[in-house]
Order: C-alpha cells, then structure tokens, then sequence
C-alpha cells in the first residue's frame, strides 16, 4: 500500500530532461531542437505534479501551473514553428548551425 | 456667474484654431474668429444683466505658493468689470464684422483675425482679472497684440518702426506700473483688489502713506503708457500705421482705455492720496489739450482721429484725477463708441479712396451716403452735441472739473471741448462736404462694413441716456455699485458745454466751407502757434535729441571703447591661444595619440583571439551554459 | 490488493522505461517524421505517468493539447521543410560528446545529491482528490488573474505566429 517513492519521479523526470537537452544541445534540424525542448518541458511537469502532490499542502498548485506551463509550450510551439517556417521561406534552410549571423 | 472664466476662453480658442490652421481656412477664419467674439458677447451679456440685478461675483485660486505667501488669481465681476465687457465685447465684435470687408484683399487675412481674436481674448481676461500681477500679465499680452497689430504690414518700415516705437514707449511706462506693484506689495503685502478698501488703506497709512502714493503715482506711470497720456503719448499717432480695424479696436476703444480702466480699478487707492490723484488730474488735462491743440492742423484723417482720442483720454484721466468716478467711467464707455465709429468711417472713406490724406478728399458726402451719416453722428457725439452720448458723458465732466473748484482745469477741459468741436467738424467739412479736389473714385464700402458702422452710430447716440438726468443719473448709480449718487445739473456748466460744441462746430463749418482761405490766411498770422501745432510739440524730436541721440552718442562710445580695448584684448589673447594650440597639437598628435592608438592596437590583437569564442551557434552557446549552471550547482553545494 | 498495487507499480516503471525508450529515440532518428511519432509516444507516456499522480484531467489536456495539437504543429512543420531532409547528412552536429558526457555528469551529481534529500512527505496532500471541477474552481478563483495573463498571452503569440507566417511580403 506504500505509494511509489517521491525520488522515483524525479529521477524519472531527470532523466526525461537530459535526454531532452542533449537533444537540443545535438540536433542540428530547428524542429528537432523545438522536439528536444518539449521533451524538456514535459519533464518540468512532471516535477511539478510530483512535488505539488507528495509535499506541498495545496496539492492543486502543481497541477495550475502546469495547464499554464502547457499554454506557453503551445505558444512556443506556434511562434517557434512560425519562425522556422519563415527561416526556410527567406533562407532555404532549416540547419541551426546555418543561422550564425549572431557572431560579431 | 461661475461661467465668466468662458468669456476670454472663446476668443482664445478660435486663435488657436486661426493660427495652426490659418493657411487652410483662409476666409472662413473670419468666421470663426466672429463666432468666438459672438460668444464671448453673448456670455458677457448674461454676466452683464446678473450684474445689472446688483450681483458680484469673484472667484479666486492658488496660482503660486511661495512659503506662507500664494498668490491668488481668479475672476472678479463688479460693475466697472461689467461695463468693460460691454464695451469690448459689443464694439470688438462689430469690428471684427468690419474689419471682414476691409481686409478682403489682404494676404495674410486669416493672421490679423488671429491676432485679433488673441487681443480680444487678453483684454477680457485683463478686465476680468483680480489681482494686479494677473492683470499685469494680461496688459502686457494687450501690449503685445498691439505690436503685431501695428506692425501688421511690416513690409513698411515705418509699419515697423511705430510697432516698436509703441512698444518700447508703453514698456517706460509699465516698467514704473511694475515697481509700482513691487512698492504696493511691500506696503501693502496684498495685490488683490478686493483687499484695497478705503478702511483697510486708512489702517496701513496710519503710520504716513507716502510709498502709497509713489506706487499709486507708479501705477499711473504704467496708466499712462497704456493710455497715451503726456509725456509718453507719442506712440499712438505712429501707431495709426496699422490697419484701421486695429486703430478703431486696440488704440481707440478698448487697449488705450486699459490705462483708465486701471486707474478705475485703483481709484480707491488714489482717492486716499490727494497728491496721486492731483497728478492725474493735470497730466490728463495737459494732455487733453495738447492733443487737441495738435489735431487741430493734423492733415491725415487717422492722425487727427488718433490726436482725437489721446484728447479724450486726457479727459477721461483729468475726470479721474478731479475725483470723478462714474464721469471717467461713463466717458470710457460712450467714447468707446464713437470713437470706434469714427475710426471705421475713417477706415470706410480710406477704402473707398485709397487716400489718407484730408488735402485731397472733399464732396464724399454724395457717393458714400451711410459712411457720412454715421460718420456725422459720431462727429456730433465727440463734439458734445445734446442729446448724443458724448453730451452727457462730458458734460459730467465738466461738472466735475467746475465743482472741484479748480477753475484752471475747468477753462482748459472747455476751450478743449470747443476745439474738439472744430477739429472734428474741419476733419468732416474737408472730406465729406464740398467739391472734390482731386479726382478720387470713391464708392460706398460693402454691407459688411456699412451694418456694423450703423449698429455703433445707434450705440453712439443713444448710450449717453442711462447716465443722463432723464434717466436719473442710472448709470453714476451702477458704477457705484448700486448707490444711487446726488448730481446735481448745473445749467451754467450745461450752457457752456453746448456753447462751446456749437461755436466749434459753426467755426469750423464757416471758415472751412465757405472762407477756405482764411485758415491759410490765420495760420500766417499765428505761424509761431501753428507751427507748435503742426509740428506736435517737437516733442518726437525734443526725445530724439534728449533721450535718443545721446543714447547714440552713448552708444557709439562704447562701440569705439569695444573696438579698441576689449577687441584688442580678444584678438591678444587669439593670438596666444593659437601659440599655445600648436604646442598642444604636437602633444596631442604624437604622446595622447600614440596612447590612444596603442590601446586601439593592443584591444585589436586581443579581439582576434576572444573572437573566437564567438560562433554564432546557439547551441554552443547553450551547452557553455550548462557547463556553467553544472559549475555553480557543484560550488553551491560544496561550499 | 497487494497484488493489484504491485502490478499497478508494475505499469509505472513499464511506462517510465517506454517513455525514456521513446524521449531517446526522439533525439537519435536520423528521420524527423519518426522523431515525431517516437515523441508522440513519449508523451503518451508522461499523460500516464499524469494518471499515476492522480491527475486525471491534466493527463486529458497532455493528449488533447500535446498529442493533438503541439504534435499536429510540429509535423506541419516536418512535412512543409521535408525537401530539406537530407538523410545523407548527420542530423547530430559535433557536439554530441561533449553534451553526453556533461549531462552524464550532471545526472550522476543530481541522483547521488537526491537520495540524501530527506522529502517530507504531506500525506493529507497525497490522499487529496483534486477533480476538473475543483482545478475549475480554483483557475477561476485564486489563479483567475494569471489565467487571464496566461490567455493574453495566448492570443499575442497567436497572432505573432500568424504575422511571421505570412507569405505575402
């Protein structure tokens, strides 16, 4: 009847994280890069509903913040996508490392 | 009566809309302007009747804090502030009519109505003012509309010159209004009007009043600028080089009366000091006769009109100064009128033969009918004909001067009203009557000019009834704020003013239209006179060569003192600069250069190295950060 | 009922292996479209791991919002940019080494650092039934100004992604 340990969530959700990193730390596609990043996202939930329900004493405030973190993700997703699509009509490409005018 | 504060908004409203968009309105400015002084009227004639009910109003805010002291602007209405809105109101506007047919043709059309409506806005806001610094702001706004207004066609030099003469004369006499004020405040430590009571004045002179007085003299310093009073009249005539709607509304009716207007105003301050009011008196006696000493050989139409007016003002200070009230008063109001009226004949007849000059006008009578009857009844007006306006108005006067005991002022002010007579009715026989003597297509001016002319003839005639003993003396009762005041008619006084107004007009009549050569033919034999006539005193050029030329003088000495010694040190001191610019040069060039450029080299050659780090790939960048967030979590939790 | 917690325990840790199984795939396909579909599952498996957590609506918004939405975008995407895809080409870039062996780090520091946190556990919290109808209630009541913020928000991205994805310029 023992719930499953706090720490195997966050463990869960660490790892979700670093595999959503090292996605968007590697990929070289901008979608891949924005994939990368809601794996990362999804983890962050995770933690929230997690600590929110195992420690916190309002357990509803992990679930709030994470209806509002899934709005900005869909914002993130919409813009993000927008600049991509943009990015390959004006450039032709879609390679991160393409876009590198930030130098100098 | 909260309201009031709308009567100047409405014209400086329509300034404003005239002024940023003047270009585009064009004619319709006109329009706007009217409505804005139909406004101002209609809102005044509310004020007015609350006021005709014995009501005051005065309404009062903070403007300034300076420690425990604040000045406080606001409104006040009484009646003399009622009669003045009257007056500007009603005689603005008809003007503003007017002046709709006379600057037809002029380039900048949509200009002169702004300025027009700014002065009018200043002027209301002057006489509904209640504190002396307010008002002071609002006269020095009247004085500078006036310069523009003069100076209006400034390609004239001398248009340009008389605006500056105008205003640089009125300034002497607002710079004493201003230590006026400055020595009223420090005695007194109130400029409101309302706090100057005769019992609040008899409580701070207990301890002897004579900075009262000065400041009161001071003050009347500043009236007389204004108001062309002796010595500082000579800018009025100039000032003729303006329009004639602006001669007939700021320098006849309504700006030049500010000065009495503020006599009035204080009239309780200078009653309390017989020495200040004594002053009033002669200099507005001098100056009512030298005036129309001089307008008697004046040959230009607006200049005898203009001598004309510094004349009445004379009059209107002298009945001031002998104590006078309700008489300085009502004479503001009726001359206001006429005074407009005949100026707009004026300007009607110059419209209509391009001519100024009296030399070659004659017979208009027939071929400018409404011009010339309306211009008659003002000439019968000024001149003190029973029963027209300006009767009963100098009348008062004159029975104010007789039974002030002073019978030097009374002959004076009444050889004055005699020649007032004959210089208006030589000015009306030599345009209007006879034949032509040159060949002047005259032609009667448009409807938009002829209506108002009658509307201010009807004015003329019959504004002179409220204060007349048929109506029981209403007016003197009014002014006064209600108290009905004890006049007793004097029929000696009666007989000499009407003996006078006839014998002038009937002299005048004889000898210029049916003896034209005896005028030449006096002026031969009285030339030592005639020539002080004519040549108004000398006194333009007794101030060129008292004040003028030795400031000149002055002035040319300095320019020597500049050009020799203090140019001589500036062009020294050029010199040594330049020496020492040079070695500062080679400083410059070789030691603070070469440093700067060493630096410049040395951030070069660093810059070609740390630019490296900067690759452009967000992902780089990205991963340095997770180093960096791993680098502070491992020394946070270690620590 | 032991038996249906242990299998219920069962079902999590299944579900958190498929879900990394599938997040790991998301990073390595060399073709986008599969990335795509491995992320689908992969989030499939957070909405369960949602359910686990006793949140049921929030698991509901993760398909309908993510599954439904988020990944509907994203494949636009794929497909609008496809004649780009070139398989030939590495779709890693030549950082992979040291981001792997950085976030090795990391987790290796984050997991040692974790078993020495003593959570205290709020048990009132874990028994605690939130439904829709009290998240509801407490969006519109507490929540009500940051979830007008949040739509706002909504709307300016909205029309910042129409804006930048206009063609005609």
């Amino acid at each position: 009847m023992t719930p499953i340990p706090l720490n195997h969530f966050v463990i869960f959700s660490l790892f979700l994280f670093s595999i959503g990193l090292y996605g968007t730390l590697t990929r070289r596609n901008v979608i891949g890069i924005l994939m990368g990043i809601e794996l990362m996202l999804n983890a962050a939930n995770i933690n929230l509903i997690a600590f929110s329900r195992y420690i916190s004493p309002n357990p509803e405030t992990g679930q709030i913040f994470v209806i509002f973190v899934i709005v900005l993700a869909a914002c993130a997703a919409a813009v993000g996508l927008a600049i991509v699509l943009a990015m390959y009509q004006n450039r032709k490409t879609v390679q991160a490392e393409d876009i590198h005018i930030l130098k100098w | 009566m909260a309201y009031a504060y709308l009567i100047p908004v409405f014209p400086f409203i329509a300034f404003l809309i005239i002024i940023f968009n003047g270009k585009r309105l064009k004619h319709q400015s006109a329009a706007i302007a009217i409505g804005g002084s139909l406004l101002a009227a209609a809102v005044s004639t509310v004020v007015i009747l609350n006021t005709l009910k014995g009501a005051t109003y005065s309404h009062t805010f903070e403007w300034i804090r300076i420690g425990t002291f604040s000045l406080n602007f606001g409104i006040l209405i009484d009646p003399l502030t009622a009669m003045m809105l009257f007056v500007v109101t009603y005689v603005g506007s008809m003007i503003f009519i007017y002046s709709v047919g006379y600057m037809h043709e002029d380039p900048r059309f949509s200009r002169f109505f702004a300025y027009l409506s700014l002065f009018m806005a200043s002027m209301l806001g002057l006489v509904l003012s209640s504190h002396y610094v307010q008002l002071f702001i609002f006269w020095e706004l009247v004085g500078l509309c006036s310069y523009f207004l003069i100076g209006f066609w400034f390609e004239k030099p001398s248009a340009a010159k008389a605006g500056m003469k105008a205003f640089i004369t009125t300034k002497i006499g607002d710079v004493g209004f201003l230590i006026g004020l400055f020595l009223l405040f420090t005695c007194a430590g109130t400029l409101q009007f309302k706090d100057f009571t005769p019992e609040f004045l008899a409580a701070k002179t207990q301890a002897g009043g004579g900075l009262f007085a000065l400041a009161a003299i001071l003050i009347f310093a500043g009236a007389c600028g204004k108001s062309a009073q002796f010595p500082l009249h000579v800018w009025l005539p100039d000032a003729m080089e303006g329009p004639t709607p602006v001669s007939a509304l700021i320098h006849a009716a309504t700006m030049v009366a500010a000065g009495v207007y503020l006599v009035a105003r204080s009239f309780v301050l200078f009653a309390q000091f017989p020495q200040a009011l004594e002053v009033v008196a002669v200099i507005g006696t001098i100056t009512a006769f030298m005036a129309a000493f001089i307008a008697l050989t004046a040959t230009d139409i607006k200049k005898v009109l203009a001598y004309s007016t510094i004349s009445q003002l004379g009059y209107m200070m002298a009945a001031l100064g002998l104590g006078g009230f309700s008489a300085g008063t009502f004479h503001l109001m009726t001359h206001a009128f006429f005074k407009a009226l005949l100026f707009l004949g004026a300007g009607s007849v110059i419209h209509g033969t391009q001519t100024q000059d009296l030399r070659e006008m004659g017979g208009l009578f027939p071929r400018m009918k409404i011009t010339s009857l309306t211009f008659l009844v003002a000439a019968l007006a000024i001149s003190g004909v029973p029963p027209l306006s300006g009767f009963f108005s100098k009348d008062e006067i004159l029975l104010t001067a007789y039974e002030s005991g002073s019978r030097v002022i009374f002959l004076i002010l009444l050889v004055t009203s005699f020649m007032t007579a004959f210089y208006m009715f030589r000015l009306f026989v030599l345009a209007f009557l006879g034949k032509p003597r040159k060949k002047i297509h005259a032609h009667e001016s448009p409807a938009v000019m002829t209506v108002p002319l009658s509307v201010l003839a009807l004015f003329s005639a019959v504004l002179g009834i409220p204060g007349s003993p048929y109506w029981n003396h209403w007016f003197q009762g009014f002014i006064h704020g209600g108290h009905a005041q004890e006049i007793h008619v004097n029929l000696f006084v009666v007989k000499c003013s009407v003996a006078a107004a006839f014998s002038g007009i009937a002299l005048a009549v004889i000898l210029y239209r049916f003896l034209p050569k005896v005028p030449e033919w006096l002026a031969k034999i009285f030339k030592p006179l005639y020539l002080v006539s004519y040549n108004k005193f000398w006194l333009d050029e007794l101030y060129q060569l008292i004040f003028i030329g030795p400031f000149k003088k002055i002035s040319q000495l300095l320019f020597r003192f500049d050009a020799v010694i203090v140019d001589g040190a500036v062009n020294q001191s050029a010199v040594q600069t330049v020496n020492l610019s040079a070695l500062k040069n080679w400083f410059d060039q070789h030691i603070v250069d070469g440093t700067v450029n060493g630096v410049a080299w040395i951030t070069q050659r660093m810059s070609r190295i740390l630019r490296k780090l900067q690759t452009g790939l967000i992902q780089n960048y990205l991963l340095i950060l997770l180093l960096g967030l791993l680098f502070t979590i491992v020394i946070g939790f270690y620590r | 009922m032991e038996i249906l917690y242990f299998f219920a325990k069962t079902g999590f840790y299944a579900t958190a292996l498929v879900t990394l199984a599938a997040a790991i795939l998301v990073v390595t396909l060399r073709n986008l479209f599969h990335c795509a579909l491995a992320l689908i599952l992969s989030l499939l498996g957070v909405a369960v791991t949602y359910l686990y957590l006793k949140a049921e609506f929030l698991a509901i918004i993760q398909i309908l919002l993510y599954i439904g939405a988020i990944m509907t975008l994203l494949i636009f995407a794929i497909m609008l940019t496809h004649r780009l895809t070139d398989r030939s080409v590495s779709q890693t870039n030549r950082q992979s080494l040291p981001a792997f062996a950085l976030l090795a780090v990391f987790n290796i520091f984050f997991i040692a650092s974790l078993a020495a946190v003593p959570w205290k556990i709020n048990s009132a919290s874990l028994a605690a039934k939130i439904d829709t109808q009290a998240l509801g209630a407490f969006l519109m009541g507490p929540y009500v100004f940051p979830f007008e913020i949040i739509s706002i928000v909504l709307i300016i991205a909205l029309v910042g992604a129409v804006i930048l994805g206009r063609t005609d310029q």
